[in-house]
């Protein structure tokens, strides 16, 4: 395993020349550890010259960034009126007990498929015009 | 005998892709002809779509190919130039949608591609301030205000560093115009961006694009590499949001560029004058800057201001979008009624059952009744109705909607991207999910909610020892607390969300009262709601 303070430091030296570098920071640690914990918090704090306080203020404001790391892999899946008004609903109770234990489903509002839904994405791949059939197919191979 | 070589057009747009473009693509090549990927028509339900000598042919799927091929395909929809959805349509900002390849420079050059540009670096700063005020461009993001006023404020504004921003935070569901813009057709958007930077004399763009559309940013940023030479001395580059739906209001918007948490400023200052690390900053709507390079081409803006009625002028890209037949791009004037909208252009629901209510203007848009459906496409119009036109975006619902379950999820999508900085939209949004809880159980059940234990210990000596609020006192409330959130928050996230739950409870009282839903009519008639 690659050391993490060295990495972070990594991290913080290719952005920290940018004007409003934390987001792009905690992007890239939320990348390559599945998430911003106490530790990396503690790291960037030092890093940019700010208090624990205000990163970790920033770390829990926004859903894309999560305190620890989820191994399972993630479906979203987009529960906005536009999915709504195409059925999405219909096929939720379905896909949470597809996912059981293995898979994270989780709400998104808008994928921006909304002529096209119920809409889901894995990773950066997305999935639109779903049925129960191609839903579970999706969850199947995420 | 080696069949005749074609060039196969499919769109890369990411709903094509969702939908299986990229392995139809795969499929033609395979078999030796020619494919390109360009921009999507806005066909939405024919996607993916194949062009081939200017015929389409959707939704095409693998089984489709040699069928395609020989000419014996019953996917076959003619002329996509001459489809009727196409051919009604005005087309300035998607002028070039489903005709050139987005990253292609000769695509976008042939196209009258960066003359915008060149002649806003021939007229100056002031000429083409002059150009946007004639033009009639108006925010396009949701608020409707004069781009050209806001620009001659920025340039007028004292400070040296200032900057452009591109608000692409498009997180309103029912709308994906922006993001066919940054798929389809960046270097409009980057071009316009730089006419801003010359306008206002800012050289530092920034887009800031909502993570969820990974397509969009991977093709901005390659765009920004391949055509930096030409928009230089302005500089551009995309920064990527994490997830908070609120920072696509402008001012929480910069706050999360700087890299603070997205909440939202008061105003004044106003952003023109105290932006961007207390900079003069210019923020404008990704399809609002995308206008700018067909205003600022030879007599463009006034082309765009014969278009359209009263003080809506141009044209606005509408997007169908929820339970319609035909969903996708409509780029029109302004003008057009809901009902030609949906029944002519959409043909009417997907399902085929009738239209129960359509939400125009994403999640905080009123939902309107098709009594009104007569309502034409104007800010103003739309206001007088107590309505927003928003992003342009229209959600059609069917009738099998449960009118309080979608005032409902207004309120718990409210209360979930809140950013608390104002009481009444982080603790309005989550009273509000409880009061219509209360009002759809009795509905449910017949049964109102009695007082808890909590509020009947003697200790709470302000709670009412009754037998607990009747159904229209609880209508009474949600109305009271809708009023509050209204006046009393800080940005449209708050101030927008009883759109939707007054438009609910006004037009389908039925869903949310049992019987007639007459009590519904007699509260809101008192509160004068």
């Amino acid at each position: 395993m690659i050391d993490k303070t060295q990495r972070i430091g990594e991290i913080l030296a290719a952005h920290r020349h940018r004007e409003g570098p934390l987001l792009p920071i905690l992007h890239d640690v939320q990348e390559e550890f599945g998430c911003v914990d106490i530790e990396a918090e503690r790291l960037i704090a030092t890093g940019l010259n700010l208090s624990r306080a205000d990163v970790h203020g920033v770390v829990s404001f926004y859903h894309d960034y999560t305190p620890t790391a989820d191994p399972r892999p993630q479906v979203q899946i987009c529960r906005a009126e536009a999915c709504k008004a195409r059925g999405v609903e219909k096929l939720i109770d379905r896909a949470t007990r597809e996912a059981g234990d293995r898979v994270h489903v989780k709400t998104v509002y808008c994928l921006g498929l909304c002529a096209a839904g119920p809409a889901a994405r894995v990773g950066d791949r997305l999935y639109a015009r779903l049925d129960e059939k191609s839903m579970v197919q999706v969850i199947e191979n995420a | 005998m080696m069949p005749e070589m074609k060039i196969v057009r499919i769109s890369d747009d990411a709903l094509a892709r969702a939908l299986g473009a990229d392995k139809l693509a795969d499929a033609f090549a395979r078999l030796g002809h020619e494919v390109q990927r360009t921009s999507s028509w806005g066909m939405h339900w024919l996607e993916p779509l194949v062009e081939i000598d200017g015929n389409g042919f959707g939704t095409a799927t693998l089984d489709d190919v040699n069928a395609i091929l020989d000419g014996s395909s019953d996917k076959a929809i003619g002329r996509i130039d001459e489809h009727p959805f196409i051919a009604r349509q005005q087309r300035l900002t998607f002028a070039r949608a489903g005709k050139t390849r987005a990253l292609s420079l000769d695509d976008y050059q042939a196209t009258g591609g960066w003359s915008g540009l060149r002649r806003a670096r021939q007229i100056g700063s002031e000429q083409i301030i002059e150009d946007v005020l004639k033009s009639g461009l108006r925010g396009r993001g949701g608020a409707g205000f004069p781009a050209g006023i806001k620009w001659r404020t920025v340039a007028a504004a004292p400070g040296g560093q200032k900057y452009i921003v591109c608000n692409a935070d498009e997180g309103d569901s029912g709308t994906f115009a922006d993001r066919m813009v940054m798929e389809g057709d960046p270097y409009a958007l980057i071009e316009g961006m730089a006419i801003a930077g010359e306008a206002v004399g800012a050289d530092q763009g920034y887009i800031y694009c909502r993570s969820e559309y990974p397509d969009a940013i991977r093709k901005l940023e390659a765009a920004l590499r391949l055509c930096a030479h030409i928009i230089a001395p302005f500089r551009c580059e995309v920064r990527t949001g994490a997830g908070a739906y609120v920072c696509g209001e402008e001012t929480s918007l910069l706050n999360s560029l700087e890299g603070k948490r997205g909440e939202v400023r008061a105003k004044p200052p106003l952003p023109a004058l105290q932006g961007l690390f207390g900079r003069p900053t210019v923020v404008n709507n990704v399809l609002t800057l995308a206008a700018v390079p067909h205003i600022l081409g030879e007599g463009g803006a006034n082309d765009y201001d014969a278009l359209g009625m009263g003080r809506s002028k141009g044209t606005m890209p509408i997007q169908l979008a929820g339970n319609i037949k035909q969903g996708g791009l409509f780029e029109t004037a302004f003008g057009i009624t809901l009902r030609e909208l949906i029944e002519d252009i959409g043909g009417g629901t997907l399902s085929g059952r009738p239209v129960k209510a359509v939400q125009v203007g994403g999640p905080l848009g009123a939902y309107i009744h098709p009594d009104q459906f007569d309502i034409r496409f104007d800010y103003e119009e739309y206001t007088a109705a107590d309505a927003l036109i928003g992003h342009g975006g229209i959600t059609v619902f069917d009738e099998d909607t449960d009118m309080s379950e979608m005032a409902r999820f207004a309120m718990e999508f409210c209360a979930a991207e809140s950013c608390g900085k104002c009481t009444p939209c982080r603790i309005g949004a989550v009273r509000g999910v409880e009061v219509i809880d209360r009002i759809r159980s009795a509905r449910n059940t017949g049964i109102a909610r009695k007082r808890d234990v909590v509020e009947l210990s003697p200790v709470m000596h302000n709670a009412p020892k009754d037998n607990g609020r009747l159904p229209e006192q609880e209508i009474a409330l949600l109305t009271d607390l809708c009023e509050t959130m209204k006046f009393g928050s800080l940005c449209a996230l708050g101030g927008f969300t009883p759109y939707p739950v007054m438009s609910a409870l006004r037009n389908w009282p039925e869903d949310f009262v049992r019987g007639s839903g007459e009590v519904v009519g007699l509260v809101l008639d008192k509160a004068g709601a």
